[in-house]
């Protein structure tokens, strides 16, 4: 570490161009709230989510709440939303917490090694597809 | 949970497409599965601007990266996702995310700068992330042999070298497939992996 490292909040000053620009949507919030939601996650719109209009929210919000109208990992949605990543984080934690859209439980826990029999169909996949 | 929704969403593999610039990440990435753009947005690291010459951005302190990222859908139950790590320094704090719950790597090599895995293999070793190593022949000719390579990069002779060109779908899907087999033989044990195969 070196000595000038004591400057970490130096970006919040009148340079900090980018980082405002792109956390604005989210109200310079950069940390999602109630949860978290990993790279591979898959979310979906809730029955309440899907009725939009009934909540109050800004373009990025509809943005990402139309894209999950079917299942969608997060990755794939930061992608086809083209926002980055963390806002798309928070806007999910935002829309999570109005009860617009829920995280659903992954096919393999975390941090496990899917079925062998799966890995099997996925190496047919890759040779046949 | 087993409600109508869980049944819906399918395995979700990750694996990581690593190497050095010019190794040919972006390249395979796009080859062996639908490419999409992935923007992340991070504030730097002290590691970050410690390493890197920000002259010129000086007063910048977030950073925008594009991952490759790429998604193989195998039937209605798995997709593989792909991620082609970031290949400078600065910006492997974000690996570590990348790595969380990754199946495994693939580590590209191009042996006229066989140096520039290094530091790829490195970090999988340390993670105890699975990988492969596979040789980029980028011109159709390959003047060194798999155990040239394995040598110059001391690796552990479990670990898989395989010549590919990542430029050829087949190719590509290949090193997918080897690395896979990899991850089986480590948990299930080569013999399980080569009755399973031969069945």
């Amino acid at each position: 570490m070196r000595a000038d490292d004591d400057d970490a909040h130096e970006w919040l000053d009148a340079e900090a161009g980018p980082l405002v620009r792109s956390y604005a949507v989210t109200g310079g919030r950069a940390r999602p709230g109630a949860a978290t939601f990993d790279l591979l996650t898959y979310v979906v719109a809730t029955p309440a989510g899907q009725r939009r209009h009934a909540v109050h929210l800004q373009p990025e919000h509809r943005a990402v709440l139309a894209l999950a109208a079917e299942p969608i990992s997060v990755a794939e949605l930061s992608s086809r939303a083209g926002f980055a990543l963390g806002v798309v984080r928070v806007l999910l934690a935002d829309l999570f917490d109005e009860g617009a859209v829920k995280p659903l439980a992954p096919a393999v826990a975390p941090g496990h090694i899917p079925d062998d029999h799966i890995l099997q169909a996925v190496i047919l996949g890759l040779r046949h597809a | 949970m087993r409600d109508e929704r869980a049944r819906s969403v399918p395995t979700a593999i990750k694996i990581l497409v690593a190497g050095g610039f010019g190794a040919g990440k972006t390249t395979m990435v796009g080859t062996v599965s639908e490419i999409m753009p992935l923007h992340t947005e991070e504030v730097l690291t002290s590691a970050g601007t410690e390493s890197d010459d920000l002259s010129g951005v000086e007063a910048k302190r977030t950073t925008t990266v594009t991952m490759d990222f790429g998604r193989i859908t195998i039937g209605d139950s798995a997709v593989l996702y792909l991620f082609g790590t970031p290949g400078q320094d600065r910006f492997w704090f974000l690996w570590d995310e990348l790595a969380i719950g990754a199946l495994g790597a693939v580590v590209l090599a191009d042996t006229r700068r066989l140096a520039d895995s290094f530091p790829s293999i490195d970090y999988f070793e340390r993670r105890g992330v699975p990988f492969v190593v596979a040789v980029n022949c980028f011109h159709g000719h390959q003047p060194f042999g798999v155990d040239a390579v394995r040598g110059a990069l001391s690796l552990d002779p479990e670990v898989p070298v395989v010549m590919c060109d990542v430029r050829d779908r087949r190719s590509g899907r290949e090193v997918l497939v080897t690395l896979i087999e990899h991850v089986r033989a480590i948990t299930l044990g080569p013999a399980h992996t080569a009755a399973a195969g031969t069945s």
